[in-house]
């Protein structure tokens, strides 16, 4: 190696970083990309509602299934509940510990209305004939819908055990991760669910 | 079959004594041979006393390092698993003609046919593929691990019980009989009502899993944890591919996630998305799946091209020319690998814009491809060729690859593929990129980095004979494939009527043959050079003359990678170093900070496989329980906020002190 | 899941509590009200389009709710997400707008294809479809 030692010394400085060297944390990114890949997953819905969405198959049509109505206040639920989150996420740059419970658990609250709304309205369909295995449409109504819901409930399951760990650990530097990540999850789930509404409620009652 | 009672029906869904297929004689062997194998060697681990060692330094590892070895071994194992499904492919078609119906019974034959391209694409390629990345990105990139250790060692069990769930299928019940890609309606639950496809989708689900995370994990690493100096432009070359096939796995396996979810959707519950009958449509998940099969087969292929790089300009003692054509290339093809998912299935029905577009994009993909393969080659012109194992395998890589390549553009023109599609014109190309590409780049990439991973040298004599068996092997086994696919053969048959054809297939056999040979010396190989170590150790960390930070550390390296993280001024960072006279630091260590061993990886993939094995017999209970404990277990592994540990620094300069002897002691034996 | 957002990256120990973790960009109370605000907005508008019956023509109205998806989407993105080029060095903005460039080549290109298909393939109308058993 050192045969050929060059003319020129260069300091050791030069050939390595001698102070311990500490790369950027990634647990953000890695969510993001994470994410991203879960997006993919929609799009896949997405995509097979597209293609066979119009394919009744004799049965019930979205207009003779989609209450408005009801995805409106769902649509409420989602939209509030992404506030409070913010407002958990505001606290936490504040440091207020209880704050951030305190919204934190509105913010579960209004999720668990959403999945109970939901809930409700698939019970509905299934009551009246119109369950997944109806028709190509509702397969792909209720795997993309259904979907998402999971999305909802798996996030609420994770809300409660970051309030336990927040309460347990405090609002600690893994704990501020961890409530970001979720953060990012939650309105991430909100902006699905403008591609739900619009392309499944409203554009199914418009055709 | 008498009635089963209600409680053995709850207990153990649809799992009977029937399931096990004790009146197969072949698999009865099969079962005898490995379970002998198996005992064996656990009577061997035990009586080394390795269990503790196995477990806590390597199962519950979390060092990229070593996971990147078990990957390889995964591979290495599959890898004689799906090789002996296909000499009994070869073996079947070679004496099936006319009267003879061979030895395999159909229903046998193409469980063996899915098994070998599942295997050899999930079990064999991917585990070599992510295994390579693994042991070699955050060496390359100055890195002490990945940025998850954790999911690095969970990605790898997850991987794994896919595998163990695959070979599950040949003692317990039975694999699909759909092909590797089960399109329904064959693997709908109306044709196949048994466990086969469910087998094959919870093995692949659960794989995925690990895919995915390890995927994001390298990602990760590659973005946040470069060494000081090192920006994008001054990435190893096998960086710049990992880095793109990770952006590749994290975007197309989600989508195979997803389309696997909606088939068990179809088989489970009883929708119908990819049925016949209430408005389904089977060819959406034709349509779906290649979206991500095409993304896939560069998933394989781009890290092979980085370890090609690698090789050429080590081997040639040059500079890699065009590295930045090179980096642009890969990045186009990451891109492009998207639109053509289409000329898998030009004969659908697709009308002729359609199967023009994506013609034309298959052609433009070969484009970046064949420049790289120009790069290799100036490299080379008027270098100091130094013909080492490593770059045998790559020379072999070129001239099977482009041929490869050439009967690929071939298949891009629709109307040539509507007379060539599903024929064994097919076989003989996919084949040709994947033992050309991947295969022989997987080699190429072991016998250069394996003195890195062990400290010594694999044996040049047996990598040799491998080597050449490989390659003509290759070549007799798929040649008359191509003679037979442009006759009108088509793939997936058990059974010929027309004698004349049976020549071709028993020289294919022969190949066959030959392969296993290269394959058996391969295992030769490993072991005469561990036999061997002493003479082909190399204590210098770098036996090849490197030009990647990787050789800059001792061989093996220790824990922590790297004392002082080094500073890259140049694409070729260590050469670089070299050539400005390089100095070890020898004193000023500090504490290293680094993550601690943990069982949550391991324990969270059993539970999986678990989940999945009740999935597959309708077991509800333990389906039920074993989800429900996923969860848990998941949950309890959140509130372990302990998690790394500080290797001090006495520790660190006794190892590096040790290191400094022997260089030392190697420079007086030189001068 | 729970595996992958709680990992935390070995070498992240030193940075001390008061300090927000790199790149993640957070909000202001402005911010998030005004998003709120927004969205209401864009939420309300489609559905009063849709259930009030207000356009004549119905493809207008899917134009136009469409238009409203994608703005809300935007919308979601600054003051949810706090998308910007600068957080993750970049990264994380590269990485969103390649995600769209694929969510966009599924989509498109399987409605695409599929139409195509079936165009060429089933003499039907999309009537029949809806009404085949």
């Amino acid at each position: 190696m050192s045969a050929h030692a060059a003319e020129t010394t260069f300091p050791p400085d030069s050939f390595y970083d001698t102070g311990e060297h500490h790369p950027q944390n990634g647990t953000m990114l890695g969510f993001w990309l994470y994410l991203m890949s879960d997006c993919l997953i929609f799009a896949v819905l997405f995509a097979m509602y597209g293609v066979v969405g119009a394919n009744y198959a004799a049965g019930p049509g979205p207009k003779d299934l989609f209450d408005l109505g009801l995805v409106a206040v769902n649509t409420a639920m989602l939209l509030l509940s992404s506030i409070t989150y913010g407002f958990a996420m505001l606290e936490m740059a504040r440091g207020r510990q209880n704050a951030v419970l305190g919204w934190l658990a509105i913010t579960g609250l209004f999720g668990l209305a959403f999945v109970g709304l939901e809930i409700y309205e698939f019970a509905h369909f299934i009551h009246e004939g119109a369950g997944p295995q109806r028709s190509a449409f509702l397969s792909a109504f209720f795997a993309l819908v259904g979907t998402h819901g999971l999305h909802v409930s798996f996030g609420i399951v994770w809300l409660v055990v970051l309030m336990v760990q927040v309460r347990k650990m405090g609002l600690t530097e893994p704990n501020r991760r961890r409530l970001a990540c979720l953060s990012l999850f939650w309105h991430f789930l909100d902006v699905i669910w403008i591609g739900v509404f619009t392309f499944v409620y409203l554009m199914g009652v418009l055709r | 079959m008498q009635e089963r009672s209600e409680l053995m029906q709850t207990l153990f869904g649809r799992l009977t004594l029937e399931a096990i297929p004790y009146h197969d004689p072949i698999l009865v062997g099969t079962f005898m041979a490995t379970a002998i194998l198996g005992m064996s060697l656990l009577a061997y681990i035990t009586r080394k006393r390795a269990w503790g060692t196995l477990w806590n330094d390597w199962f519950c590892s979390i060092d990229h390092k070593k996971i990147g070895v078990m990957y390889m071994i995964l591979g290495i194992v599959m890898l004689l698993r799906g090789f002996a499904d296909a000499i009994m492919m070869r073996a079947q078609q070679a004496f099936a003609f006319g009267d003879s119906m061979g030895y395999l019974p159909p229903h046998h034959y193409d469980q063996i046919f899915t098994a070998h391209g599942v295997i050899m694409i999930f079990f064999v390629a991917m585990p070599f593929v992510t295994g390579l990345m693994n042991y070699v990105v955050p060496l390359q990139i100055g890195a002490r691990d990945v940025a998850f250790p954790f999911l690095n060692n969970f990605s790898f069990w997850m991987t794994t019980a896919g595998a163990v769930l695959v070979m599950m299928s040949l003692f317990v019940g039975e694999f699909a009989q759909t092909g590797w890609l089960a399109y329904p309606p064959l693997s709908g639950i109306d044709y196949s009502p048994t466990v086969g496809v469910d087998y094959y989708i919870w093995a692949l689900q659960i794989a995925g899993v690990g895919t995915l995370l390890s995927g994001v994990n390298l990602l990760v690493t590659i973005v946040k944890m470069r060494a000081p100096g090192m920006t994008l432009m001054k990435m190893p070359v096998f960086t710049w591919t990992a880095l793109c096939t990770n952006v590749l796995i994290v975007a197309a396996f989600p989508v195979l996630t997803a389309v696997l979810g909606l088939l068990s959707l179809d088989r489970y519950v009883g929708t119908n998305f990819f049925t016949n009958d209430f408005g389904g449509n089977a060819m959406m998940y034709v349509n779906l799946i290649w979206i991500w099969g095409h993304p896939e087969v560069y998933i394989l292929i781009l890290p092979l091209f980085g370890v090609f790089s690698e090789v050429v300009s080590t081997f040639s003692g040059k500079r890699l020319f065009g590295y930045t054509s090179m980096v642009y290339a890969t990045v186009v093809i990451t891109i492009l690998s998207y639109l053509v998912w289409l000329h898998h299935f030009f004969t659908m029905g697709s009308g002729a814009s359609v199967n023009s577009f994506f013609g034309i994009t298959t052609m433009i993909i070969s484009i970046p491809t064949g420049a790289k393969m120009f790069n290799w080659l100036f490299t080379m012109y008027r270098g100091r060729i130094k013909f080492d194992v490593p770059m045998l395998w790559t020379m072999g890589f070129m001239f099977t690859f482009v041929i490869g390549g050439m009967t690929g553009v071939l298949l891009a023109v629709p109307p040539a593929d509507f007379v060539l599609h599903n024929s064994l014109f097919l076989i003989a190309h996919f084949h040709n990129v994947i033992i050309g590409g991947v295969v022989f780049g997987v080699f190429a990439g072991i016998n250069y980095w394996f003195p890195k991973v062990a400290g010594f040298k694999l044996d040049e004599y047996w990598g040799k004979v491998s080597f050449w068996f490989w390659l003509v092997g290759f070549w007799v086994a798929f040649a008359p494939l191509y003679v037979l696919g442009l006759m009108g053969v088509t793939r997936r048959v058990s059974h010929f009527e027309d004698m004349t054809l049976q020549i071709w297939f028993q020289i294919a056999a022969v190949g066959a043959v030959l392969i296993g040979v290269g394959i058996l010396a391969f295992l030769v190989q490993i072991f005469v050079s561990i036999r061997r170590r002493d003479s082909l150790r190399d204590e210098t960390g770098d036996p090849w003359n490197g030009r990647t930070p990787e050789w800059a550390t001792s061989s093996p390296p220790p824990a922590y990678n790297f004392a002082f993280t080094p500073r890259v001024h140049d694409q070729d960072a260590w050469y670089d170093m070299k050539r400005r006279g390089h100095q070890r630091p020898t004193s000023g260590f500090v504490d290293i900070h680094m993550p601690r061993n943990t069982a949550a990886g391991i324990v969270l993939a059993g539970i999986s496989m678990l989940c999945g094995f009740a999935l597959i017999w309708h077991i509800w209970w333990l389906a039920a329980a074993s989800f429900f404990g996923l969860i848990a277990a998941s949950i309890i592994h959140t509130f372990n906020y302990d998690r790394d540990y500080h290797i001090h620094a006495d520790e660190v300069s006794s190892v590096e002190d040790q290191r400094t002897r022997k260089l030392s002691a190697l420079q007086k034996a030189g001068a | 899941m729970s595996t992958a957002d709680t990992e935390q990256a070995y070498d992240q120990r030193h940075v001390h509590s008061h300090h927000h973790p790199e790149g993640e960009a957070h909000g202001t109370f402005k911010g998030y009200v005004t998003g709120f605000i927004l969205s209401v907005i864009l939420t309300a508008i489609p559905f009063w389009l849709v259930m009030g019956d207000v356009l004549p023509s119905k493809q207008a109205t899917v134009f136009i709710i469409m238009g409203f998806a994608v703005v809300q989407i935007l919308v979601h993105m600054i003051y949810f997400l706090h998308m910007n080029t600068s957080s993750e060095g970049g990264w994380n903005m590269l990485a969103m707008i390649f995600t769209l460039v694929l969510v966009v080549i599924t989509l498109a290109g399987s409605l695409w294809v599929m139409f195509n298909m079936n165009e060429n393939m089933m003499p039907v109308s999309a009537h029949e479809m809806r009404n085949a058993p």
